[in-house]
């Protein structure tokens, strides 16, 4: 415990001072959220204010940049410039170190979540989210999948610089597909079809069944299962591949 | 004295080729050890097996008293470990990167303490991203010292410096001796496997070709070289009796009038030891 809670000490600093995960994971979607707010946030999307309906998407948007891209995107540089290999050479247990780094990961969604929330109730008057309660473990359960996600994926990735245009190609087309920031039905029926696998889609379908339709977290058991299956999948795939030393040759 | 390091009949392959055939050697607590060889020849391989890094396919291995295939983190809490390439955290400084490898240990060394022994006084507070490649060199030197470590494993330690640098980081290993710790160094630098081991393994594709202090190293070769230049020509005479063939020399040159140009009585370096042992046989 006493390892974890120094590990989680500088993980937090480390990422305080990162520039590139303050202004891609953190603020990024901050400011889309405000551009597309503006533009048609007084719209009507599947029956809500536009501006509420992009505060569901905006917490879609932070919970892949901040806990599938940044994480993936962090560990592949970690591994590849042997900072993890160093790390093994250490007293500090493995689980430790995932676990400071996957809390670090949960926090800063949290905030960020808090930011976007604050954001939507001061420029667009949304109000407090209905069953706070709900709501809150929608969040982390959907951080806690895509970080699951994140994971598996960087034993995927082979090079440092393949990391950021693999976890680009992923999860910009994610974004549209999956409805953050127009609604689904308007696609092409195909399309549809993609988005009906995308775990983000079942992210947005649960938080916005908490938020703007009365249900706890337990009436959607639909996205939660969805959304659980995913994070095994991501568990699977980590345990196989993750790796802790760089790519050789 | 105990034994820290012992290996067995070291094997270890790649697929096809076979990067370690068959090596033994022992590191005595307190001993530097260097393992010397061009690239290739299984240095990284031996020394990732013993940190506990690769697995081995066959013979035994044991470091302070247990198998690095199986250590647990009180085996860790012994060892430092200086890899051959790998970054640090650019934003964090020196002093927090040190604070913060420290916290992995039950018993680590002070920050300020390390700092000291590294020479990175001025660096203290500065971020890992401003330093220059031999500072950062000597930050993982630190990093791989403030757990206090028993067997410290050192992978090409100075590769990359320049002559100064070189020498500094040289101070601070050979301070590590008055430390009394055991140390395993790899290098392909004969200077330094001369200026710092007490004992070296020459490695040659996968196998020892020769093992002992550098000084027998050099023994086995004959002692002395003299050379001199006389009408144009350099002349090297190497000997087993240097104090008759230079006396014959000079009561020679005495006798005719004439000087022994640019004279040169010197042993053979590690450097000739080396050469010898692993060039020989390449066709």
């Amino acid at each position: 415990m006493r390892l974890f809670r120094h590990e989680l000490r500088y993980e937090l600093r480390l990422y305080s001072r990162s520039r590139e995960l303050a202004f891609f994971t953190f603020l990024l979607p901050l400011i889309l959220f405000l551009m597309l707010g503006f533009a048609y946030g007084d719209d009507e999307l599947k029956g809500v204010k536009g501006s509420d309906y992009l505060l569901i998407g905006t917490l879609g948007y932070g919970v892949v940049a901040t806990a599938f891209a940044g994480l993936t995107i962090v560990l592949v540089l970690r591994r590849e410039d042997g900072i993890l290999k160093r790390l093994r050479s250490t007293p500090l247990p493995a689980p430790t170190y995932l676990a400071a780094l996957l809390a670090t990961t949960m926090i800063a969604f949290l905030v960020q979540a808090i930011v976007i929330v604050a954001v939507g109730m001061s420029a667009f008057g949304a109000s407090i989210p209905s069953h706070l309660f709900s709501f809150v473990l929608s969040l982390i359960l959907g951080a806690a999948v895509f970080a699951a996600l994140g994971v598996g994926l960087t034993g995927l990735v082979k090079r440092a610089e393949g990391a950021s245009a693999v976890v680009n190609a992923i999860y910009f087309p994610m974004l549209f597909l999956s409805g953050s920031f127009f609604e689904r039905d308007t696609f092409p029926e195909f399309l549809q079809v993609v988005a009906d696998v995308l775990p983000l889609t079942y992210f947005f379908d649960l938080v916005f069944g908490v938020v703007y339709g009365g249900d706890q977290i337990w009436d959607r058991a639909g996205d939660v299962a969805a959304l659980a299956i995913w994070g095994l999948v991501g568990v699977y795939v980590a345990v196989r591949r993750f790796r802790w030393t760089p790519t050789e040759g | 004295m105990s034994t820290a390091v012992a290996v067995s009949d070291l094997r270890k392959a790649y697929g096809e080729v076979e990067a370690v055939s068959g090596i033994s050697f022992e590191i005595a607590t307190g001993e530097i050890f260097g393992l010397l060889g061009p690239n290739g020849a299984g240095k990284t391989t031996t020394v990732e097996i013993l940190e506990g890094y690769r697995k081995r396919d066959a013979g035994s291995v044991t470091v302070l008293g247990a198998d690095p295939a199986k250590a647990d983190q009180r085996w860790r809490e012994q060892i430092g470990v200086v890899l051959q390439s790998s970054a640090m955290y650019p934003t964090l400084t020196v002093a927090e990167s040190l604070a913060l490898f420290g916290g992995y240990y039950e018993d680590p060394r002070s920050v300020d303490e390390v700092v000291h022994l590294i020479g990175l006084e001025q660096k203290r507070d500065s971020t890992v991203r401003t330093l220059s490649g031999g500072q950062r060199r000597r930050l993982d030197l630190g990093l791989a010292l403030v757990g206090d470590p028993d067997l410290l494993f050192l992978d090409e330690p100075t590769t990359g410096f320049d002559p100064q640098a070189r020498r500094r980081a040289w101070e601070s290993i050979s301070s590590l001796r008055a430390l009394g710790k055991t140390i395993l160094l790899t290098t392909h630098y004969l200077d330094e496997a001369e200026r710092l081991c007490d004992r070296v393994a020459v490695l040659r594709e996968g196998r020892i070709a020769a093992i002992g202090r550098p000084g027998e190293l050099t023994g086995a070769l004959p002692p002395t070289e003299i050379r001199y230049r006389q009408d144009g020509r350099e002349v090297v005479l190497r000997t087993e009796e240097p104090t008759r063939i230079l006396n014959e020399l000079t009561q020679k040159a005495l006798a005719d009038g004439r000087e022994l140009e640019a004279l040169e009585v010197r042993r053979p370096s590690l450097e000739e030891v080396y050469l010898s042992l692993t060039e020989e046989e390449k066709e």
